[in-house]
């Protein structure tokens, strides 16, 4: 019997797949490590101005993610690097960021600001940042410690209209000063244990 | 009386080097016989040489996955001088490399990382040695991360004087520093010429932002200067219309962009190079980057390709095609679609740490997800970028379809990506030193 050349292909084929079949598809650590070089070892942030993801809500990170991809969230490298993803990979990697530890970051705060912000969140921001930041109801995120100048950014991008801010959110904001906004975050980055 | 690790490498160090010189009279004994620097403490080790991008994270990683496995991490100097934003210093944005500037202390302590410093002088693939200036180690797997050096033979002229007269400042630290220096001592009116190798090289936006650092300097101190850029590929090979909107917008009188300059040939003594070996460019101060392999330690020891130059690996483990054992990471490492810059030897790293730990472990390996983001400044308050998601497909690493990218050529996200950019220096210098 003589062989086609298809079916030489095919069994050539079926022997070079054991020397290919042991590499898993990407786990959760693997496409999430890739993120550590801007967000940190398992995404404990050392700079100010790129967020935190360690603690984060996975819901949070896989909706944050998906607006990235979509544009519907403004971003710089985020959107283009979101469209390398599935949506099964943003679950992977919200649940990998959601399992690490809380980064306290080490900041310097105005206490005044933090003490005026502590007031402002009991009465309108608690509802959905639970736990003074620690948590978050839905797709909120988690604030606590996270990095003010992160923060402050992207409160310019929401009262700019570049990020579209949530109806309860925005309903809470509205009334509230520049200055009132920035103790709010003041308070949410001074959120220790 | 304790001691700590440190000074328990110190005197395994002090030890070894008395055993050289021990044998320095014995003709018997060849330098192939150098003294065992450190018998292995455990079982297994994984060694790792070069404690740059790639290598402090490899080394890290394998450690943060299995404790059980010994790592040491062999590197030449006591400190390490980043790379990228070095061409922050040429500009005047940063006073000194200090903010560049890592050591090992840290990482060695938090991780039980073995420190080396010692120079690699040849490895043993077959037995699995690798032999330092100062005595021998086995391991039983081993990662290279050596970086670049210098086809030097292929510039006629081109010396290790000629790269003091002519820095190429292309590994950062004294060569940026003289750099820095020839740039300040120049009278203004001077002209400056940078020469650029063709692709592949190290850090392909490098070169044009240094053309941006340099004239941006230049622009405040000595604007009746001149700054030629000579490319020896025939067109701008990263972020193009970034740059070269960057360069029409604000350094539109002092920046020329010569593409297709190919350097063969160098005069230091009058500081000019010769393209193609006809045409001479002078100039008071010269910045010359030769053309580039992998660091010589991956040439000598036989993992460089066919090219000579490159060396190729396996894309999900990253060990090398033509040595089993050895894996190859980051600059001298050919990694498909990612670019030979820091991020990509961070990213690089991880996955081939993941999958060292795997196979020392029995275990299935893990398919590479990897990243690149690198951002260039092009002055003291705006920055571009360029990202990229990678995945393997049929056994090639590829940029994901339809993803990653420059920044918008409308310059709206400069000034925001000039500070994410000090994020990014900051998380990625903290990973390789904590």
């Amino acid at each position: 019997m003589t062989m086609k050349w298809s079916q030489w292909a095919l069994v050539a084929g079926a022997l070079a797949i054991p020397a290919m079949v042991n590499a898993m598809p990407p786990t959760p650590a693997m496409l999430s490590n890739a993120c550590a070089g801007c967000h940190g070892v398992h995404g404990a942030s050392a700079g100010p101005s790129m967020p935190s993801l360690s603690n984060q809500s996975k819901v949070a990170i896989v909706e944050a993610m998906k607006k990235f991809k979509s544009g519907e969230r403004p971003s710089t490298v985020m959107g283009r690097l979101a469209k390398g993803y599935s949506d099964a990979d943003f679950e992977a990697m919200g649940e990998f960021f959601a399992k690490q530890k809380i980064h306290f970051t080490q900041q310097t705060l105005d206490a005044a600001k933090v003490a005026k912000g502590a007031a402002l969140q009991e009465k309108n921001c608690q509802r959905c940042h639970l736990e003074d930041g620690k948590e978050g109801k839905d797709d909120s995120p988690v604030m606590a410690s996270q990095w003010l100048p992160y923060m402050q950014i992207q409160m310019d991008q929401y009262l700019s209209g570049k990020r579209k801010m949530p109806e309860k959110m925005a309903e809470k904001v509205k009334p509230l000063s520049k200055e009132e906004l920035d103790a709010l975050l003041h308070f949410y980055a001074s959120v220790k244990k | 009386m304790t001691l700590d690790r440190r000074s328990f490498i110190k005197m395994i160090g002090g030890a070894s080097t008395a055993a050289l010189a021990g044998c320095a009279g014995a003709p018997a004994v060849s330098s192939g016989a150098a003294a065992e620097l450190m018998p292995k403490s455990s079982g297994r080790r994984v060694v790792v040489v070069g404690g740059g991008y790639g290598g402090t994270i490899a080394a890290r990683y394998v450690r943060m996955l299995d404790a059980s496995i010994e790592v040491v991490l062999i590197e030449r100097n006591k400190e390490y001088v980043s790379c990228p934003f070095s061409n922050y210093y040429l500009g005047g944005l940063i006073k000194d490399l200090s903010p560049l500037t890592i050591g090992y202390d840290k990482l060695a302590a938090n991780h039980g990382i073995k420190m080396v410093y010692a120079e690699v002088t040849g490895i043993d693939p077959a037995a699995k040695v690798v032999t330092t200036n100062s005595g021998t180690l086995t391991y039983d797997r081993l990662i290279l991360s050596p970086g670049i050096d210098f086809r030097n033979e292929e510039i006629e002229g081109y010396t290790e004087e000629a790269s003091h007269v002519m820095p190429h400042a292309w590994k950062a630290g004294p060569q940026t520093i003289a750099l820095r220096k020839q740039l300040l001592d120049m009278r203004d009116g001077g002209n400056v010429i940078i020469s650029m190798p063709l692709v592949p090289y190290r850090c392909p936006p490098g070169p044009y932002e240094r053309t941006c650092m340099i004239a941006h300097y230049l622009k405040q101190h000595k604007p009746k200067s001149k700054l030629f850029l000579l490319d020896a590929n025939p067109d701008v090979v990263a972020k193009k219309p970034l740059f070269m909107k960057a360069w029409n917008t604000y350094y539109k009188d002092i920046v020329s962009y010569v593409p297709a300059k190919k350097v063969t040939k160098v005069d230091a003594a009058t500081k000019t190079l010769f393209v193609e070996g006809i045409e001479d460019h002078k100039a008071d101060v010269v910045n010359f980057i030769p053309p580039q392999r992998a660091g010589h330690i991956a040439v000598a020891a036989g993992l460089v390709g066919e090219d000579k130059k490159w060396c190729p690996v396996n894309a999900t483990t990253f060990e090398s095609t033509l040595h089993k054992g050895i894996h190859v990471i980051g600059d001298a490492s050919i990694a498909g679609a990612m670019p030979k810059s820091g991020y990509s030897a961070n990213s690089e790293a991880k996955v081939c740490a993941t999958n060292v730990v795997a196979l020392m472990n029995g275990k299935e390996t893990v398919e590479l997800s990897g990243i690149n983001v690198c951002y260039s400044a092009i002055n003291d308050h705006e920055s571009i970028s360029v990202a990229g998601v990678y995945k393997v497909a049929d056994g090639k690493i590829i940029g994901v379809p339809n993803s990653g990218g420059i920044s918008p050529v409308d310059f709206s996200q400069t000034k925001l990506e000039h500070i994410y950019a000090e994020s990014w220096l900051k998380n990625i210098l903290t990973e390789m030193s904590t």
